[in-house]
């Protein structure tokens, strides 16, 4: 089967060991992940996890179903690009000496649409948010030039194209179940 | 009125129904072992020899009774000794909580004496395994575990409870434990599933039914005879969901998988519509997925979305328990007969007869046989005992030749395939079930990797009568070290020790039993009282379990031996 980036949405209670949880789940398939990033969701007390990683579907589904099963997890589902608006975000330093000496670098904020965060004498931060392609190109572009110091990129932040909520949903559906 | 938290735990334990604890004092948590000091009345503490023994004990217990096995450790190494136990229950959706000492609050993760990370090390092999740091946690914690323990597809549950929490006095106000918001234990009966699963049963010409654990964990064996008898379904059974059907019953057909009967395996790959009932289709029972039930129309009932899909695609799956979705199945499958069906299963049954059974369990002559020595005490006990095993070859021969008149009669390690699991599950069998006869079978590898629960034995005087199948051989290994390994017998013989002296030194009534003439005496003074007993047969040395599907072979290519 035809392996792909799936993007998996985790909602969870706030517990300790959660994500220990949701990882014994990767490694014991020898899955890598790709990025990863959590966060407080919208709701109080419930926490998103953004997971990708590179397999087949039928891996993929098996790995929800097996994060969904434990006990403190509300939601969990998997998306592919399509199905997604998403972003990651990158921050790139490089010395302001190399840098000057290239002389104008306007077009490069307006090309790649980038943002200086900090600047001093002895080096520039540059932001940039977009697709994994588009801050790698970034990279390699500033790479090549004037070389990179330090660079970060953060794990997938994504939102689903679809008019379904499912965690809405789902703490919906569970209320009958309440006595 | 304050209380510790020790009292508080034994409390609320009380509160969830428990009247039984398997466990093992030791440093961190010895507050709750004096809080129980004062509980004798009320709560039946069984000190096991070992830990691991604590926690099949507490399997065996659960597995006949259908309530929640408790076990009572310390921290460090006892919990890490619990960790097979909590597996094999895993694996086995056993309803069971393991309660383990830990060292006080302050001193967590500083490498403390016996201090280990239980959470973390149980958290893969549990349903939820949580850390209670002070007592105000401690009914809220207990009630949860109980909850999860017992709900849904059951489980195991680790509470590990800091040392300081066992001294620290609380209020203590119990409140059960009925609704976790992100936890569905049962989902809901989807109804067009349950429609779909009927018509394509009311379209079958050749239905057949596999009975899994499920069936027993949801208390619907009378629905599943209701279900096969409307439309005349055959039907063959798990290893855990051995006993959910009665070994007469007319529509059950027998064993499924590597060692099971020759017929439940070839129909898999004859039938047209498949109805997988509480079972996962485990690798023991499918071989080669490749090969599996590929021309049928597969319906699978289960209680975890996890498990659907998950080793074999299915064409109608029905969420949701046994007890539900499987009268609601009932209700809208046509009544229908297939003899013509049921009948061609015959053919098979008779050369399993002709090939391996007469040979395995009617021998003229020659040495004992392990078939034989299961059939006579399954004759001798009605066909009405529990029956517990180890693991080997002497599990697959009780499967298969121990007979059922009730549910819930054999308990084994299925998933795991815990070898000590024998005689620790057997005592725990008993004092659930003390009315019961609890006869187990072990072969002389297992029976000593828990020997020391003679100790228990002794000590609680629990009516178990085991049985060593005695081939001075560690027998399923030497039998693949025939078939596949050139007989290249690498660490499998055994030179064993006097095992009935070694009851007696347990003050364990016992008898050594090497000839056949000697056989039926020997078990009707195993059976003459209700005291424990050791049974030690030496049977033939290179005794092979037939059939066999090996390793990665399709269900159908099934070896019958010589």
């Amino acid at each position: 089967m035809e392996k792909k980036l799936y993007t998996i949405t985790v909602f969870s209670e706030n517990t300790v060991g959660l994500l220990g949880q949701i990882t014994i789940i990767f490694t014991r398939r020898a899955l890598n992940i790709e990025t990863l990033s959590v966060s407080p969701s919208a709701l109080e007390g419930i926490h998103k996890f953004t997971i990708t990683l590179f397999t087949t579907q039928d891996v993929v589904e098996k790995v929800v179903k097996q994060i969904d099963k434990r006990i403190d997890i509300l939601k969990s589902y998997y998306n592919t690009d399509e199905d997604l608006v998403h972003q990651e975000i990158a921050l790139y330093k490089v010395a302001t000496e190399k840098l000057l000496k290239l002389g104008s670098i306007e077009n490069w904020i307006r090309d790649h649409n980038t943002r200086i965060l900090e600047m001093n004498e002895d080096f520039v931060v540059f932001q940039k948010a977009g697709h994994y392609a588009e801050t790698q190109r970034f990279f390699v572009e500033l790479s090549e030039s004037v070389g990179v110091l330090q660079f970060i990129r953060s794990g997938r932040v994504a939102i689903t194209k679809s008019k379904v909520e499912r965690l809405s949903d789902m703490l919906e559906a569970i209320k009958k179940y309440e006595k | 009125m304050k209380i510790t938290g020790a009292k508080a735990l034994i409390e609320s334990m009380i509160y969830e129904g428990v009247d039984t604890i398997f466990g093992y004092p030791g440093g961190a948590i010895m507050p709750t072992f004096d809080a129980l000091y004062d509980y004798d009345k009320k709560v039946n503490h069984i000190l096991t020899r070992h830990e691991q023994g604590a926690t099949h004990a507490a399997q065996g217990y659960a597995r006949v009774s259908g309530k929640v096995g408790v076990c009572l450790v310390t921290s460090g190494p006892a919990a890490t000794n619990a960790i097979t136990g909590i597996a094999d229950a895993m694996l086995d959706s056993t309803p069971m909580v393991v309660i383990t000492g830990q060292v006080g609050a302050p001193l967590l993760g500083t490498d403390a004496f016996q201090e280990i990370d239980v959470v973390g090390i149980s958290t893969p092999i549990t349903k939820w395994a949580y850390q209670i740091r002070k007592a105000e946690d401690i009914a809220w914690a207990v009630a949860r575990a109980f909850y999860i323990a017992r709900s849904g597809r059951p489980g195991p549950v680790v509470l590990d409870i800091t040392k300081n929490a066992q001294f620290q006095e609380i209020e203590f106000e119990y409140k059960p434990c009925t609704f976790i918001r992100s936890y569905i234990p049962i989902p809901e009966v989807d109804k067009s599933q349950v429609q779909l699963a009927a018509e394509l049963i009311n379209a079958a010409q050749k239905p057949y039914a596999l009975v899994g654990q499920g069936v027993v964990l949801s208390n619907s064996e009378n629905e599943l005879k209701e279900f096969l008898q409307k439309a005349d379904i055959p039907a063959a059974w798990t290893l855990l969901g051995a006993s959910a059907m009665d070994s007469d019953f007319e529509l059950n057909k027998g064993f499924l998988g590597m060692h099971g009967n020759v017929a439940p395996n070839i129909k898999t790959n004859e039938c047209d519509v498949l109805i997988a009932i509480g079972m996962r289709f485990d690798d023991r029972v499918t071989g080669d997925l490749n090969h599996y039930a590929k021309q049928a129309k597969i319906i699978h009932l289960d209680i975890d979305p996890a498990e659907i899909n998950k080793n074999v695609k299915v064409d109608a799956p029905v969420l949701g328990t046994i007890k539900e979705t499987l009268p609601a199945l009932t209700a809208l499958i046509n009544p229908a007969k297939h003899t013509g069906w049921i009948n061609s299963f015959k053919e098979h049954d008779d050369l399993e007869y002709e090939k391996i059974i007469a040979r395995e369990v009617f021998p003229a002559s020659g040495e004992l046989t392990m078939g034989e020595v299961i059939n006579k005490i399954s004759e001798a006990t009605h066909h009405n005992a529990v029956v517990v095993t180890d693991v080997g070859q002497n599990q697959m021969m009780a499967a298969r030749y121990f007979k059922y008149s009730q549910t819930r009669s054999l308990v084994t390690s299925g998933g795991l395939g815990t070898m000590g699991f024998g005689i620790p599950a057997a005592m725990g069998a008993k004092v659930g079930a003390p009315e019961r006869t609890v006869c187990m079978f072990a072969g002389d590898g297992g029976f000593q990797m828990t020997i020391q629960e003679l100790g228990t034995i002794m000590q609680e005087q629990i009516g178990v009568k085991m049985i060593i199948l005695n081939n001075h051989f560690l027998g399923m290994v030497r039998q693949w070290q025939e078939m596949f390994f050139e007989e290249r017998y690498s660490f499998t013989k055994m030179k064993n020790p006097d095992f009935v002296a070694i009851a007696k030194a347990y003050n364990i009534n016992g008898k050594a039993v090497k000839e056949r003439s000697g056989l039926d005496e020997a078990i009707a003074d195993m059976l003459k009282d209700d005291k424990p007993y050791l049974l030690v047969v030496d049977v033939e040395m290179k005794g092979m379990v037939y059939p066999m599907i090996p390793t990665g072979a399709a269900v159908d290519h099934i070896l019958l031996g010589e």
